[in-house]
């Protein structure tokens, strides 16, 4: 496929995209519409099991998140690049295969030495 | 041959609404069947069997009283349930339903792209930002825990999505659907070639569409829904919405990808010649399938914890889709 035909396909997906948009703001127009508008300020707080909130959202939480959030940016990036080398797979050969065995095997070494730190283990 | 804009419009508008139909339907037919699983009836008043319930459903959210929270961003808490919803619904247009021209002598898929497969991936992995943007505007404590566990377990279960696809796009050499689906009638099911990339696909996507045993996110009994706690009304709807549509969108991609896609049975062709190239009604069944397992195993399987979840992600997914790609790498390369 083409260059032009490529583009063409970008410009059906914004198109159909703008009508998930525009699915949404009809459902929420029709809401503001019909719906019923009466505010209290027990209804404006944020829930917390009928308690008045104690505080907001400024609460520790896991490190584990930040963890597994690097982990990911790197092992998907490196997975990222092996849609390319698959798809030319047969044009590249051996010398493909050798190649990404490689980077796989530097790939995997980064996984379990991760995991020895104890990062792939979720601490509470 | 491509269709024209305003064709493609259309058949944009028409699908959109055919999947927001199919939402409403879906989610009768899943507390149908949950009650038939858990020996009760499940909704039967609404009309015959219960078949209006859904629009019962539709109108009494509409009616509901819309809230935001005082202590919310207003701006992010409102673009979120768009970011969902949009993003939910595009990623179906890429996956073909049927031959070239079978639709009224148009093409059953809205977009055919080379980067098909790709794109499918970037559109369902976008779903991590409406539910985190969603979780992060309502400033409750409850929703940030729920957008957290669930970005964490979305990117985690992403990587074995994108892991368990590479031996099959080894195998076809394309990241186009269409071309996928063709290669499967000319060779075999790809399902049979790829046995364990299809185990550790299909337990990616229940995991990346948040369903049982996976749907830590919204884990009633520990963090009331996540990060939907603060949502009400037609945009709590909205977000219903998207993850119905993104089910569905995972089992028609698994459907495409592995079994053949909208093709039928070929043996069928000798009892009523061309059924197995008959648009719409293959796929549709074969959605139906995942549909039907994904709810069974929601009245079946229990939770995860959250340090199971991620160890079974990264050790045991992870490790099986990559020496299931090497393995069929290795194959290709040396064995034919």
């Amino acid at each position: 496929m083409d260059y032009a035909l490529e583009l063409s396909g970008a410009l059906y997906i914004a198109l159909f995209a703008l009508i998930g948009i525009a699915i949404v703001f009809v459902t929420l127009g029709m809401s503001r519409m019909i719906a019923p508008h009466n505010i209290t300020p027990g209804k404006l707080a944020i829930y917390e099991c009928g308690e008045i909130p104690s505080r907001g959202t400024d609460v520790q939480f896991n490190v584990n998140y930040y963890l597994f959030a690097i982990m990911f940016v790197i092992f998907d990036v490196e997975v990222a690049f092996f849609f390319p080398w698959a798809v030319a797979f047969d044009a590249l050969g051996i010398y493909g295969v050798v190649a990404v065995a490689l980077f796989l095997l530097l790939l995997l070494d980064g996984l379990i030495y991760a995991w020895t730190k104890g990062v792939l283990k979720w601490v509470y | 041959m491509i269709d024209s804009l305003l064709i493609t419009f259309l058949k944009a508008l028409l699908l959109v609404l055919v999947l927001l139909g199919a939402f409403a339907y879906m989610t009768l037919i899943e507390r149908r069947l949950l009650g038939r699983m858990q020996h009760r009836f499940g909704p039967n008043r609404v009309g015959p069997f219960g078949l209006l319930q859904p629009i019962a459903d539709a109108i009494k959210s509409v009616f509901k009283e819309d809230i935001v929270v005082s202590a919310a961003d207003k701006f992010v808490y409102f673009l979120a349930p768009f970011i969902s919803i949009t993003f939910a619904l595009s990623a179906f247009g890429a996956i073909p339903a049927g031959p070239a021209g079978s639709f009224f002598g148009f093409n059953p898929w809205i977009v055919d792209l080379d980067i098909g497969l790709l794109y499918v991936f970037a559109a369902t992995s976008m779903g991590v930002y409406g539910v985190f943007l969603a979780g992060w505007a309502s400033n409750s404590k409850y929703s940030l825990l729920g957008s957290l566990r669930s970005s964490a377990q979305m990117i985690s279960y992403e990587m074995g999505l994108g892991l368990s696809v590479l031996g099959l796009i080894m195998i076809t050499g394309t990241l186009n659907l269409r071309e996928i689906v063709d290669y499967q009638s000319g060779a075999y099911l790809l399902i049979l070639l790829q046995p364990v990339a299809f185990v550790t696909f299909l337990i990616s996507a229940i995991a990346e569409v948040n369903r049982t045993p996976f749907d830590l996110p919204e884990a009633e009994q520990e963090i009331v829904a996540g990060y939907l706690t603060e949502y009400s009304s037609i945009k709590w709807a909205l977000f219903q919405m998207a993850e119905y549509v993104n089910m569905m969108t995972g089992a028609a991609f698994i459907s495409t990808l592995f079994l053949g896609g909208w093709r039928g049975p070929r043996f069928l062709d000798a009892v009523v010649p061309g059924i197995s190239e008959w648009p719409f009604i293959w796929l549709i069944l074969k959605m139906a399938i995942f549909m039907f397992l994904f709810i069974w195993l929601r009245a079946t399987l229990p939770r995860l914890r959250y340090d199971q979840l991620m160890r079974f992600g990264w050790i045991w997914l992870f490790e099986l889709a990559m020496l299931s790609a090497i393995v069929t790498g290795a194959v290709i390369a040396f064995v034919l």
